[in-house]
């Protein structure tokens, strides 16, 4: 096999196994408008990483962090609802993203590949950000892990039995922003949403556990990103949008399931 | 006398330019039980709120004996569907907790056969035991319980009582409890409070009945002997049975 198939496949499966828990986690919690707009804020983040002459990941999760705490100020409010005021942030980022870059002469960049992710050019150099990225999401979230369960059961509860409720949702809407940071390069900031939730939402009929959906929404995200890669290569199809396909299939074919009733 | 669990003193909340709780002053003692009562709107529930830490005073304050461990059961509490979870594996949430534990606190609640149900399936009165039984895991002194007889048939109310006094008996923990219960509930109770924004009155049970504010609120119905008149949108037959029909007061004895 040759090296960038390789590359790929070790930057697809080291993603879809961070998804899984962190993925789960926003099915939870109700927050899947929330990871879109999140990442659709990724391309400012982009083109600030490189007016600042800083990694455009670093870029992407200061964004990511930034837009994270205007949304919990606009919600304090409480003077729109939570949708609308996710639907403006969402799109007024993704086209002040797209209007940074379009200004920035110097800066040429595949805004196809942000868009919808090129997983078959990812360099060793972004492995190395990935897992990284990857490892550090994944070890907040383990260190977390029971907090932020009882917060997702029900915030006043957390919060009498005296847990940072707060802070607890800040370091979540972190970890995402780094999960999507990320992620951008495999299927595009437009489409890392559905590597979240669409494999946890195909795990949650075959699970009795949190850990249990969450494992096998990470095995679920594997399964999708092998067999998006797999027929990208043989079709000669954009890697990003083959494997939500592959994982929209996988959901499908997971509902067809006969579940013994509990 | 021991010191309060919890005394709030001038207690005043102000929620968008509405005033819902005026100089409240609240005071729980250990092995108390204290009632709220009072209409709907009377701030019954921001008080418990301000108790607990969860709504801030806009005047006065409420202090809290160093280090007291609460046990709140709130009304209700839904788990989002998507999320796999049995009882035991809800009640574990909350601390680090040994599973002789949890079985002993299902034990006491008098749900140990929910265990390994999901928490989306059990009834209203079951959550509610389920949920006594989570206050009780961090081994309370101050159990704070908001409106346990919604849920619960009037069966299911006496129980539940029942268990709370056995608790405050055997544990030696205060009680603060809002209910709508003007009858079983209050009658069994130390202390009663009666809110409606600023305290009408309080103090034991038959007092409160007595006095001219606690009468003017709730009517007729005051009356230590009256039936307990409320809206129906079903009839009782003879033999108790729940029949359509009928709008209207229905009086149980």
């Amino acid at each position: 096999m040759d090296d960038f198939v390789l590359r790929a496949l070790a930057a697809g499966c080291g993603i879809a196994l961070v998804a899984g828990p962190l993925g789960s986690f926003v099915v939870w919690r109700r927050m899947a408008y929330f990871g879109d707009t999140l990442a659709h804020s990724a391309l400012l983040g982009v083109a600030l990483g490189f007016l600042l002459g800083v990694n455009p990941l670093i870029g992407v999760v200061g964004v990511c962090v930034a837009l994270a705490l205007a949304l919990v100020g606009l919600q304090r409010r409480r003077a729109l609802a939570t949708d609308t005021v996710l639907g403006i942030l969402s799109h007024s980022s993704l086209s002040l993203g797209l209007v940074a870059i379009a200004f920035l002469e110097t800066l040429r960049v595949d805004l196809v590949a942000y868009l919808f992710g090129d997983i078959l050019s990812v360099t060793t150099t972004d492995l190395g950000w990935i897992y990284a990225g990857g490892a550090a999401a994944l070890g907040g979230l383990l260190l977390l892990w029971r907090r932020l369960l009882a917060v997702t059961v029900d915030e006043d509860l957390a919060r009498v039995e005296g847990m940072p409720v707060e802070a607890l949702r800040l370091a979540f809407m972190l970890l995402i922003a780094l999960v999507i940071a990320a992620a951008m390069k495999i299927v595009g900031i437009l489409l890392i949403t559905s590597l979240l939730i669409i494999p946890a939402a195909a795990a949650r009929r075959f699970s009795r556990t949190p850990e249990a959906m969450a494992a096998l929404a990470s095995v679920f995200g594997i399964a999708a990103v092998l067999g998006g890669l797999l027929s990208s290569l043989n079709w000669d199809l954009p890697g990003g949008p083959s494997i939500v396909v592959a994982a929209a299939a996988l959901f499908l074919a997971s509902m067809m399931v006969p579940v013994a009733n509990r | 006398m021991a010191p309060a669990l919890i005394d709030a003193k001038g207690l005043t909340v102000r929620l968008g330019g509405r005033t819902i709780l005026d100089r409240v002053d609240l005071e729980v003692r250990p092995g108390e039980i204290v009632t709220l009562i009072g209409p709907n709107g009377a701030g019954k529930t921001t008080l418990v709120r301000a108790v607990l830490g969860l709504v801030r005073a806009s005047s006065g304050v409420v202090e809290r004996r160093r280090g007291l461990r609460i046990g709140y059961m709130p009304q209700r509490l839904t788990v989002d569907a998507t999320l796999p979870l049995t009882v035991r594996r809800f009640l574990a949430l909350w601390r680090p907790v040994t599973d002789a534990r949890i079985t002993a606190a299902l034990e006491e609640a008098g749900v140990s056969h929910l265990a390994a149900s999901p928490v989306q399936t059990v009834s209203g009165g079951e959550m509610q035991r389920v949920l006594l039984a989570r206050a009780l895991l961090g081994d309370p002194e101050l159990l704070v319980l908001d409106e346990p007889d919604q849920a619960v048939d009037v069966h299911g109310q006496a129980e539940l009582f029942g268990r709370i006094e056995t608790l405050r008996r055997t544990r030696g923990c205060g009680v603060l409890l809002v209910s709508h219960d003007l009858h079983t509930v209050m009658a069994r109770t130390d202390r009663v409070l009666c809110l409606n924004g600023h305290v009408c009155c309080q103090g034991a049970p038959e007092d409160v009945r007595r006095h001219p504010e606690y009468r003017a609120l709730f009517g007729g119905h005051a009356d230590a002997l009256a039936v307990y008149v409320h809206h129906h949108d079903h009839a009782h037959a003879s033999d108790g049975a729940v029949v359509p029909g009928h709008d209207g007061d229905c009086c149980h004895g």
